[in-house]
């Protein structure tokens, strides 16, 4: 199992030799008008550039959902997201490698009709990439795939020669593997006392490693 | 004179609270809030989108005094004097536009030096927003990045809830600048007023981060087996209320105590434990000795750059205990050993509790005989020059003796601010007022009105250099309309003095563009109907200080200073405290 997270860990988030290394970042958040800006300058202020910036619902109503790529070092991205817990509307942030966390991009391809009906071997590809057809029209076609950044990507090298028309992708929405979802912690933050767990404090959770007389 | 008198029926005014529910326009509902919060003083200045906020004001002048500034940086600087002396929310209205970017500065200032301010703003009619109107600005956009939090209302039945949380926000937990924007049509919107409740608990918020034990016994044992422990105290102890609290802690640990500028004042200067200034014009030892203690205990404070120089070679053989209630602060610029989350107010008897009693007299020694060099090669020559020309140390300590130490300071930027913050003397607490973080020129001026009307029976004394006071200098304006006895001591050089000490130092005497030239403080004093006098002797400066403080009302000194003197010591950008520089 942990072989297998390291392999995932070296697949999704290759640390580049700059220590840099592809982190997502989960904001649970009411849902308030300004804050979506509020969130984005404390990147933009430390010139760190967002790689995908998803907003949604939660599984809570009322509370909102960010999920935020980067590309940093881990000191910077836990720095980001104590300036983001500071926000006053900021519930909760978490922050994640690739491997922590089950995510999806989806991805959609307009390809000309003519060279799908014509050639066989993009139709082998297509079914080969597990993409779906959402539009069909006498000059062009759209196609979706969902999956990680490499897969999507793979269709975009393989479609280009077959005179791919336009291409998008989405932000990247993530699942955190390990968590159990934010209804207990609602629960806590609504209390007048706050429970134990509230303040993470991941640095003092290593106590034993970091503390020494 | 019209009248102040309170037009409004009897049951609104005096039950601010009421419990039957009342027709209420936005406007009145500002002013209930206000009651509700108990706030008396607002700095502002009128125009057209704040206009029925205005109207809605002038039935309560009894209850809440309202200083008409002459500029909204001004407004703003003097509810951060105002807070910082009083300890309470500082209150500003400034219209639409201009009124609401001229605010700006302000809340830079007051994001940094976590000063609680509530700035409510006028805002066009909510259809107009977006349409280019007149005197139309995104001001939530703009403030975003230099406000703790804000807000635009655009519907009266909002604005007690908003207020509320306003007010709550930015007092609580690390204290900051929040600005609500109303528009016009919120203002004169009526609804119905269900009563105002404060604000006490946002599920999102926490403003005090929870304290853990286990962080407490594992600083307490960091400290107890220091050998030369070191504590740094900043704002935090002041914001917390923690004086007392500070004070016991460091004697019963025996531990020398410097400060940061914020945190001048909460610790009496002449306490034995007190070893001085910290940073890039600190003192001597606190400087060096950085680089020496085994324990770096951090109280309230943020390792600003200015502290700390060179962060790679700062306090590098030290254990760090970093005490904070903002935990974005913990680890940001320097790496704690043990981070105590939590209100110093709390987290200091906590720790105190768990300490043994101790005194480090070989440790204080080095601090005695640092000061001691720092005395001989720096302060002597500051306080006894053997020129003609006044020093700036000589004016701040000439009045130290005839102050000892009760006035409040409110200094501005530059080289009498490192003086003054050097050489000051303070008996209590909230007595330092400056621009620490955002370092605004024109400061002083405007947050010594506001501190004197946060602490009227004390003596406030804005001092200032000829530079800084030419940037805000319209607020005489304001000191002759509210005759607000405020002691301005202007110390002119005749040069942008700090700027030119870095030319000197670094860029060969390259003085580019900092030679100003000033008019006649005293004569533009006098415009204002505001005594003054200059002084260019030392034989009169003694006597000149001391009728300024015996003056009624307000007075301007101008004591011309040594045109070229540096402050000393000094750490240059990007060396280490410890290659601070007595010349």
């Amino acid at each position: 199992m942990k072989d297998e997270n390291k392999i995932n860990a070296l697949v999704n988030s290759a640390i580049a030799p700059s220590g840099r290394q592809e982190y997502t970042i989960t904001v649970y958040t009411e849902n308030q008008i300004g804050l979506l800006n509020r969130i984005a300058i404390i990147f933009s202020r430390r010139k760190i550039n967002i790689d995908s910036f998803n907003s949604s619902p939660s599984e809570l109503e009322g509370i909102h959902r960010f999920t935020i790529v980067i590309n940093e070092m881990e000191e910077v991205v836990r720095k980001l997201v104590r300036q983001i817990e500071k926000q006053v509307e900021v519930l909760k942030a978490y922050f994640n490698t690739g491997d922590e966390l089950v995510w999806q991009e989806l991805a959609l391809y307009k390809v000309p009709t003519d060279a799908i009906t014509e050639k066989v071997k993009v139709e082998r590809l297509l079914r080969e990439y597990g993409a779906r057809v959402v539009a069909i029209r006498k000059d062009f076609t759209v196609f979706e795939t969902t999956g990680h950044r490499e897969e999507t990507d793979a269709l975009v090298k393989v479609l280009e020669p077959y005179g791919l028309i336009e291409f998008v992708r989405s932000a990247r929405i993530a699942i955190i593997k390990t968590s159990a979802g934010f209804h207990e912690k609602l629960k806590e933050f609504e209390a007048m006392a706050p429970g134990t767990e509230v303040i993470e404090n991941t640095y003092l959770d290593k106590n034993e490693e970091v503390f020494s007389m | 004179m019209p009248q102040f008198t309170d037009t409004l029926p009897q049951e609104k005014t005096s039950a601010p609270i009421a419990k039957e529910i009342v027709e209420l326009s936005g406007s009145q509902a500002v002013m209930q809030a206000f009651l509700a919060e108990d706030v008396e003083t607002i700095f502002g200045y009128p125009g057209g989108a704040i206009m029925p906020i205005y109207d809605a004001l002038y039935d309560f002048t009894d209850k809440m005094e309202h200083i008409l500034v002459r500029h909204e940086q001004g407004a703003i600087h003097a509810a951060q004097g105002y807070a910082r002396t009083s300890g309470k929310t500082g209150v500003v209205f400034a219209t639409s536009g201009p009124g609401a970017t001229n605010l700006v500065t302000g809340l830079a200032d007051a994001i940094i030096d976590s000063t609680p301010v509530v700035c409510i703003t006028g805002q066009v009619f909510a259809h107009l927003l977006g349409t280019d109107a007149f005197q139309e600005v995104d001001i939530i956009n703009i403030t975003t990045p230099v406000t703790k939090w804000n807000y635009q209302v655009t519907d009266a039945s909002e604005i007690p809830g908003v207020l509320a949380k306003a007010f709550f926000i930015a007092a609580s937990g690390r204290p900051g600048p929040v600005l609500i924007d109303i528009t016009k049509n919120a203002q004169i919107q009526k609804f119905n007023f269900e009563g105002y409740k404060k604000c006490d608990f946002i599920r999102s918020y926490r403003p005090k981060p929870l304290i853990r034990k286990s962080n407490i016994e594992q600083a307490a044992a960091l400290i107890n087996a220091a050998e030369k422990p070191f504590v740094l105290f900043g704002q935090g102890v002041i914001l917390g209320k923690a004086e007392t609290e500070f004070k016991k802690f460091i004697e019963k640990g025996g531990l020398p105590a410097a400060w940061t500028i914020l945190g001048l004042s909460a610790l009496p200067t002449d306490h034995p434990l007190n070893v001085g200034m910290l940073g890039m014009h600190g003192n001597y030892g606190p400087n060096v000795l950085t680089n020496e203690c085994d324990v770096l205990i951090a109280v309230g404070m943020r390792f600003d750059d200015r502290v700390t120089g060179r962060l790679d070679k700062y306090a590098k053989q030290a254990k760090i205990i970093h005490l904070d209630i903002d935990p974005a602060e913990i680890d940001k610029n320097v790496k704690a050993t043990i981070g105590v989350w939590g209100d110093c107010k709390e987290t200091l008897p906590l720790l105190t509790e768990l300490l043994q009693q101790k005194k480090y007299p070989q440790w204080l020694d080095r601090f005695t005989q640092h000061k001691t060099q720092e005395e001989e090669t720096c302060i002597f020559p500051e306080f006894n020059p053997a020129t003609e020309e006044i020093s700036m140390g000589e004016v701040i300590n000439t009045l130290n003796d005839l102050t000892k130490g009760d006035a409040v300071i409110v200094t501005d930027v530059g080289q009498h601010q490192m003086v003054a913050c050097r050489y000051a003397k303070f008996t209590q607490s909230k007595s330092n007022i400056t621009s620490g973080g955002a370092g605004t020129m024109g400061f002083a001026l405007p947050a010594a009105i506001g501190a004197k009307y946060g602490a009227p029976q004390r003596t406030v004394i804005a001092i200032i250099g000829d530079g800084g006071f030419q940037m805000t200098i319209q607020e005489l304006g304001t000191i002759m309309q509210t005759k607000l006895d405020v002691k301005i001591l202007i110390l002119n050089n005749r040069f942008l003095g700090m700027v030119r000490q870095w030319q000197e130092l670094f860029h060969e005497k390259r003085y580019s563009f900092v030679d100003i030239t000033s008019p006649d403080f005293v004569q533009v004093a006098k415009g204002y109907y505001i005594d003054g006098k200059s002084v260019s002797e030392r034989e009169k400066l003694k006597d000149a200080l001391q009728e300024m403080l015996d003056h009624k009302g307000p007075y301007l000194l101008e004591v011309m200073v040594g045109k070229e003197n540096n402050v000393f010591p000094m750490v240059a950008q990007g060396t280490s405290v410890a290659e601070i520089r007595l010349k």
